[in-house]
């Protein structure tokens, strides 16, 4: 592991929900260019611990650091600011909008001058831009015109996370990218996180696919019951160990 | 939610998606949802012009038509937008008269006469629909109001008061300066009434389909949560659409006002449903995120020809609502194999 500041880091995090202690001291660390796959079993607070890295939670205790400075309790759209883009597992696209009108959702380019003025859409700036995303990831779509719900599941997966790298310059999170994917497609998906890790940036990989994590994983850490039970190096883990981990079989006393 | 939308085929189905061409024909790129509706009129208009083409084709009953339709299109440009966004607005009619009442009353303080209070008339009927589309956005998105709910209440408020601020009697002292342009006024041999519609439709279609607010209106509509995940303010662009749909009707409310020469207190209760159909009919879908401004105006076109058209072949014009309500159950129909097709493809 290396010993310069994490990019960003989670550290004893505390997160309540009522009665429920989502997050009891949970840590997360991840470093420039790297891949962290986030493991942990259903209700390990992956998602919550996530959601609190990426500002749509205030943490009740503990802090978030990004480059060494603390975040905990900013908004979301300030977090996406510091240059970190969310794919959740829903997709969030707009299925009638076409593929450039997802990647520019919410960040529509404008023509110069007057028209620009009025609102206009550089419309065909936007296409090409979103071309050549599309390029530099090899992700293939027969006709970017086309509203997205007549792609493929994988192929919506891809223009997600096209939008999320377009605009994420540090840092692209991932929630169970390939849960819902085909074998060819959870491999696009896979070759993806590894060109977002080839162009500098780091991925965090929210994931319960132990073959999927050992392919593009540079690092694993596990969550159980709202606290970080374990931190490997994806070359050196065993399955044996990841699964105990998840499962409160063995637990790394360091990692906490 | 956006679930069904996003969720994953098997792989020998997305090789199929892959190969298949989205589209059979190349007109749709231009008229897109359009298309169907588009032929429907021209078949329409086709069989009027054969069974009597001297009164039927000719240039001065088309301008007939396009007179009768002018109002309903004026507000079906924004019911156009309200419905992209998956909403729905009731209110139209009744804020059409609430407005010209208003604009009755305030040219009636100046002496319902002269160009200026004529221009202070058009801006009070523009101000006062634009209000109650306001309290129509704010409602739906502040107080969580379904929008069918928000405005079938503003359709009552905005009637009932328009026969408390007249008592119940129409006003009819327009002022000769309004009659004689909006009203009855032609440039070039076209009524002012129909340029200023079809003006309204050209803006309302440019803005739907080149600006960032008709894109963000297509945006909410389709997955108002996308909209939000990706910064865009979902209640403040439902407000804006909710008061341009109101602000329409208000001018609507100066146009029939002019035009009828009365406030025609009782005259509109049904123009809600036919503003609703016309633009249904025109491909716009009542889910929201799919609609063009071109189908809204042919959607506007239809019943209007068919009451022209039936009339002039001698039948009687109630034949218009039973033709209408069949191309619009059509229409709907239309719609919902083309979004079977690409769902379930």
């Amino acid at each position: 592991m290396t010993t310069n500041t994490p990019l960003l880091e989670a550290r004893e995090v505390t997160k309540r929900f009522g009665a429920v202690d989502a997050l009891r001291g949970a840590s997360f660390q991840i470093f420039p260019g790297e891949v962290v796959a986030l493991m942990g079993d259903n209700g390990a607070g992956k998602s919550t611990l996530i959601k609190t890295m990426c500002g749509v939670y205030a943490p009740d205790g503990g802090d978030v650091l990004f480059e060494g400075r603390s975040v905990a309790g900013r908004s979301p759209k300030e977090i996406q600011a510091l240059g970190i883009e969310t794919v959740y597992q829903d997709l969030a696209l707009a299925p009638e909008l076409d593929t450039p009108g997802n990647l520019f959702l919410g960040r529509e380019q404008l023509m110069p001058g007057i028209l620009g003025f009025f609102g206009v859409l550089a419309k065909s700036a936007m296409r090409q831009r979103a071309s050549t995303v599309l390029t530099e990831l090899s992700v293939k779509i027969k006709d970017i015109k086309a509203p997205v719900n007549t792609l493929s599941g994988g192929q919506q997966q891809s223009v997600a996370v096209a939008r999320a790298v377009t605009w994420a310059d540090k840092l692209v999170i991932m929630d169970e990218p390939t849960a819902a994917l085909g074998v060819p497609q959870t491999q696009a998906v896979l070759a993806l996180i590894r060109t977002v890790k080839e162009s500098g940036r780091s991925v965090i990989l929210i994931s319960h696919s132990l073959p999927d994590v050992m392919q593009v994983a540079d690092r694993i850490e596990v969550l159980r019951l709202g606290r970080r039970v374990a931190q490997l190096t994806a070359a050196e883990a065993t399955e044996e160990q990841i699964v105990g981990a998840m499962t409160g079989a063995w637990t790394q006393e360091a990692a906490a | 939610m956006s679930t069904s939308m996003t969720t994953p085929r098997t792989s020998d189905q997305v090789e199929e998606t892959d190969r298949t061409p989205r589209r059979r024909f190349a007109m749709p790129r231009l008229l897109g949802t359009a298309t169907d509706i588009t032929a429907i009129l021209i078949l329409i208009i086709a069989v009027f012009a054969v069974l009597d083409f001297q009164s039927f084709f000719t240039a001065q009953n088309f301008t007939q038509i396009l007179i009768n339709a002018a109002l309903l299109l004026v507000m079906a440009v924004g019911a156009t937008f309200v419905l992209i966004t998956g909403g729905v607005d009731l209110s139209v009619g009744s804020v059409l008269v609430f407005s010209g009442v208003i604009a009755a009353k305030v040219m009636e303080l100046m002496g319902s006469a002269g160009w200026g209070a004529s221009l202070v008339g058009i801006l009070a009927a523009l101000l006062a629909g634009t209000a109650w589309g306001c309290v129509n956005g704010l409602v739906i998105t502040k107080l969580r109001v379904p929008p069918l709910i928000a405005t079938l209440g503003s359709y009552g408020a905005a009637q009932g008061l328009a026969q408390i601020i007249t008592n119940g009697n129409d006003m009819k002292n327009v002022p000769t300066e309004l009659v004689d342009t909006l009203g009855f006024g032609r440039v070039l041999g076209v009524p002012i009434l129909v340029i200023v519609a079809l003006v309204v439709a050209l803006i309302g279609g440019l803005v739907l389909w080149s600006t960032r607010y008709g894109r963000r209106t297509y945006a909410v509509g389709s997955n108002p949560e996308a909209a939000r995940r990706a910064g865009i303010n979902v209640d403040r662009h439902l407000i804006k659409v909710y008061a341009v749909a109101g602000l329409l009707a208000g001018l609507a409310g100066i146009l029939s006002f002019a035009k009828f020469g009365t406030t025609t207190l009782a005259g509109h209760a049904t123009d809600n449903l036919n503003v609703i159909a016309a633009v249904v009919i025109g491909g716009t879908s009542l889910f929201g995120g799919v609609g063009t401004m071109v189908g809204t105006v042919v959607g506007t076109l239809i019943p209007a020809t068919l009451a022209n058209g039936l009339v002039i072949v001698g039948l009687n014009s109630f034949w218009r609502d039973f033709a209408v309500g069949v191309v619009l159950v059509a229409a709907v129909y239309l719609d919902q194999l083309r979004r079977r097709s690409r769902t379930s493809r």
